[in-house]
């Protein structure tokens, strides 16, 4: 049992944390205070090109050669430790994080790979050597805040009434297969895609290893990292839409699926499930991610584990409970719970180009 | 010259015991058995079965035939001085060959104690965390299709019809290649029925296709070994798929041989050679000398049949996993891997006994060298070799099998006790023989309910399995080791099944 909760505005109105830690503390009960977290999308509008990375280590050290090697790689624009305020959690790794650009273009080889695939392969990269310091977080404009703690010691934790995101995600975890430790606290991240997850995925064994042929390191010790991880490699590489991979992640049944009556609908629908057999998540989850596209949910096809989804005005909420939405919002106007297997899709709105962004002689007319 | 390891004139470990209380000399019995361990005799004025005790090889067809169940088997072991080296087998072996100066001939697979890796697997199931599936309730799904697949939605310009180019199962189970002539027609007729009712695929090992079996031919796959038995331009196009023999799990390295007395009507119209004539497959196919000729074998093999999909079958072999990979490389769209267990109608016993590794290590072995090459997607494994139940099938599909092929598991549902004595030509059961009496004994629509039974319990439990791991569609379970742990295995052991070891 673990606690989700979400919130999205598809005109992208940005806000402090304050509604979505509503949200999640309402469901305190659904975790033990072994791992709570935050995901917020706009944060970093100053460094919206850059990757922001965010590092956990266990020590100085670790920290060190982890800051050596992202600079060997990237170039490091802005860096510096993630403020926190102890009050009730002491205990912490050292947590810094880093505006970064990628030094790709300076070796020949990498010259056929885009920016995303050399910034993965170096994140991939540094939480592969070292042991005791890892990357929670590379997306741009994007961060995610986690760690041992319940919803509140988190929030407060990190000060996120001071960060103002248009997308929030949070979560609090009930560990059950994995211990508790901070990198194990959800949301999991790569680039832009963050994902939180309620359940347990019996199909991990060959998730992992079938992302491990597209050259992604499960490290986190959690079978949930993988969605992330498959969220990148579906949508990002093999070019799916939000829906077509939701649709790999959590499929209709074979005998649904061969009875669909639309040729095309059904060739496409069988044509997945063949080629991503092995990234078909089973067991049962409810998923919540979010990626620069928008946010969505993902339920497994027998429904064991709770979505619910409220809607007002711009803005669409996400939580595992319906007493969690009207906590963020009260004046709901319609609220509705997907059945099994149905994916939920929130898009943002087109994003405004800047005046200065606009061809010259048109900014001109305007004016 | 080769002889068979149980050849009358040696003493038999086991004899024919009659009960005089219910016997009424019916001489069933002795009717019944192929080897002439029973004959009648007339006792005092009242006929009773007696016992040669040279030839019986525990088939138990006279006990199971017997009207009043007056017959029993018992195991005589030999009172040899115990010795650590010299048991009963190896001095029984020696005594044989010294008798005759021939090759040990047996069928079936290794009876050797080799570890059965199978056994010392134990599957996971859930608890509190994680709800159980209930297969009464709830909808498991064994779907499962074979072929040569893309690794990416991108890869296909039109995704229309995509499934249709590969071959589609109800669940990951095929009948393993066993030709006409070391099984009967009758035989082979009972799995194209099961095959085709269940959606499931039979293969027609390398004897050619029966005419009685085209109405089949959409579901069997057609094998080219290195005999060609068979092979003509109508075969290369009948078929559902093709297999091109390199090996055989019984007998890796050496080909099939069907002595001339078998070659009977049927057997050399099918196979395409004289009458009484010996059936002899060379040990490598001549025209494969290495992976290139594989290569433009698979091709010529596609391009006669209208690039319908073209399966390898190898014998696991020390080095398995780079040959796999070869294989794939030159173009197979299955690979079929047979283990050291794995079962035939004739097999030298120094071969059976002594080649190859087990299945379980191969599989895991090619599983992981084609994911770490990136190019499992481009061929499907089909693994078989010593598949006794479905606990067995659903271990192997855990380690990375597509599908998992069963041959001695057919013949034990038919009747088949596992006397070892296929290569005699006298299978009390009807099944590896074509003598017309015995064969006549196998009828097919019987074998048809037998197989079909079998088809149905393991599929069945396989679900069962699967909803006890949570686990609602087999592809989850496809490669997914970690639903496996293993029990009394060294840690090298553990890192070729590539599992964790039980507690951890
Ligand atoms: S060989 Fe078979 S039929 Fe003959 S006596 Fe032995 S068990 Fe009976
Ligand atoms: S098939 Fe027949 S001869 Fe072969 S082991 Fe079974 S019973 Fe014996």
């Amino acid at each position: 049992m673990c606690g989700i909760a979400g919130l999205i505005s598809q005109k992208r109105i940005r806000e402090n944390g304050s509604r979505i830690k509503k949200g999640i503390v309402l469901q305190t009960d659904r975790g033990n205070g072994l791992g709570a977290g935050y995901a917020a999308y706009g944060i970093y509008p100053e460094f919206s090109d850059l990757y922001a990375i965010h590092l956990m280590s266990a020590d100085q050290h670790s920290l060190d050669r982890a800051q050596k090697f992202l600079e060997e790689h990237f170039f490091i624009h802005a860096a510096g430790e993630i403020p926190v305020w102890k009050q009730k959690i002491t205990d912490h790794p050292l947590l810094w994080r880093y505006f970064v650009e990628p030094r790709c273009h300076h070796t020949e080889h990498t010259l056929r790979r885009s920016a995303d695939d050399y910034t993965i392969e170096k994140v991939m990269e540094l939480n592969r050597i070292f042991e005791h310091a890892f990357v929670f977080s590379s997306g741009k404009n994007m961060g995610v805040f986690k760690g041992v703690g319940t919803p509140q010691e988190i929030y407060d934790f990190y000060g996120l009434d001071n960060y103002e995101g248009y997308c929030w995600l949070a979560h609090n975890r009930f560990p059950t297969n994995t211990p508790g430790w901070w990198g194990g606290a959800h949301p999991f991240n790569l680039l832009s895609y963050s994902i939180v997850h309620n359940g347990e995925i019996s199909s991990y064994g060959i998730n992992r290893r079938f992302l491990e042929g597209f050259g992604y390191y499960c490290r986190m010790q959690t079978d949930s990292e993988v969605v992330a991880y498959l969220l990148d490699l579906l949508i990002r590489r093999h070019a799916l839409t939000i829906e077509e991979a939701s649709l790999v992640l959590a499929p209709p049944y074979w005998i649904a699926a061969e009875r669909l009556a639309d040729d095309s609908v059904r060739d496409t629908m069988l044509a997945l499930k063949i080629i991503y057999e092995s990234a078909m998540l089973n067991g049962p989850f409810a998923i919540l991610a979010a990626c620069t596209e928008g946010l969505f949910s993902i339920t497994d096809n027998t429904k064991l584990r709770p979505m619910t989804i409220g809607r007002a005005g711009d803005y669409t909420y996400f939580a595992s409970e319906v007493s969690a939405l009207y906590e963020m919002e009260q004046g709901l106007r319609t609220v509705t719970t997907p059945r099994a297997g149905q994916p939920c899709i929130v898009r943002l709105e087109p994003e405004e180009l800047p005046v200065d962004y606009l061809e010259p002689d048109y900014a001109a007319k305007g004016a | 010259m080769t002889l068979a390891v149980n050849t009358p004139g040696l003493r038999s470990h086991f004899r024919p015991l009659f009960d005089r209380e219910y016997c009424d000399g019916c001489g069933q019995c002795a009717m019944e058995c192929s080897f002439n361990e029973i004959r009648m005799e007339t006792r005092a004025g009242r006929k009773i079965p007696v016992a040669n005790g040279r030839s019986c090889g525990a088939c138990h067809r006279c006990a199971l035939t017997c009207p009043r169940g007056a017959v029993r088997i018992v195991a005589e072991g030999m009172a040899l001085r115990p010795h650590g080296v010299w048991q009963a087998d190896a001095v029984n072996r020696v005594h044989l060959q010294a008798a005759s100066g021939a090759v040990a001939l047996t069928g079936l697979g290794a009876d050797t104690n080799v570890p059965v890796y199978f056994d010392r697997l134990l599957f996971n199931a859930c608890q509190v965390t994680n709800p159980a599936i209930d297969p009464q309730r709830e909808l498991m799904e064994t779907v499962t299709y074979l072929g040569r697949k893309v690794r990416s939605r991108q890869e296909l310009d039109d995704v229309s019809g995509y499934h249709r180019s590969l071959i589609r199962l109800s669940m990951p189970l095929v009948f393993a290649p066993m030709s006409y002539g070391s099984i009967n027609l009758n035989f082979q007729l009972a799995m194209a029925r099961v095959a085709r009712k269940k959606g499931l695929l039979w293969y027609s090992g390398e004897g050619g296709l029966h005419r009685d079996l085209y109405p089949y031919s959409d579901c069997v796959v057609l094998q080219v070994a290195s005999g060609r038995f068979g092979v003509s331009r109508e075969y290369l196009q009948l078929g559902r798929a093709y297999q091109i023999k390199i090996g055989q799990g019984a007998k890796p390295g050496i080909g099939g041989h069907l002595p001339g007395e078998k070659v009977l009507p049927g057997i050399s119209e099918t196979r395409m050679i004289p009458l009484g004539s010996d059936a002899i497959s060379p040990a490598p196919q001549h025209d494969i000398y290495s992976i290139e000729d594989l290569r433009l074998l698979i091709y010529a093999v596609k391009e006669a049949s209208g690039y319908k999909p073209v399966c390898v079958k190898i014998a696991a072999v020390h080095n398995v996993a780079a040959i796999a990979s070869g294989i794939v490389r030159a173009g197979a769209d299955m690979l079929y891997l047979d283990g050291y267990r794995g079962g035939s109608g004739a097999t030298p016993a120094v071969v059976r006994d002594n080649v190859g590794i087990p299945l379980e290590l191969a599989l895991a072995a090619v599983d992981q060298r084609l994911r770490e090459e990136r190019i499992r997607h481009q061929a499907s494994i089909i693994a078989a070799g010593g598949i006794r139940n479905s606990g067995d099938v659903m271990k192997a599909i855990a380690l990375g099998a597509d599908a998992v092929a069963i041959g001695s598991a057919c013949l034990v549902a038919c009747g088949c006790h596992v006397c070892q004595r296929c290569n005699s030509g006298k299978c009390p059961w009807g099944i590896t023989t074509n003598d017309e009496k015995l064969a006549a004994r196998l009828d097919p629509a019987w074998a048809e309910e037998r197989l079909t039974n079998l088809v149905e319990g393991w599929h069945h439990e396989m679900q069962e399995i699967m909803g006890l791991n949570g686990i609602y569609d087999v592809g989850s379970f496809r490669g997914n080791r970690l639903i496996l742990r293993g029990v009394g295995l060294s840690e090298r052991e553990l890192s070729v099944l590539g599992i964790k070891h039980a507690g951890e």
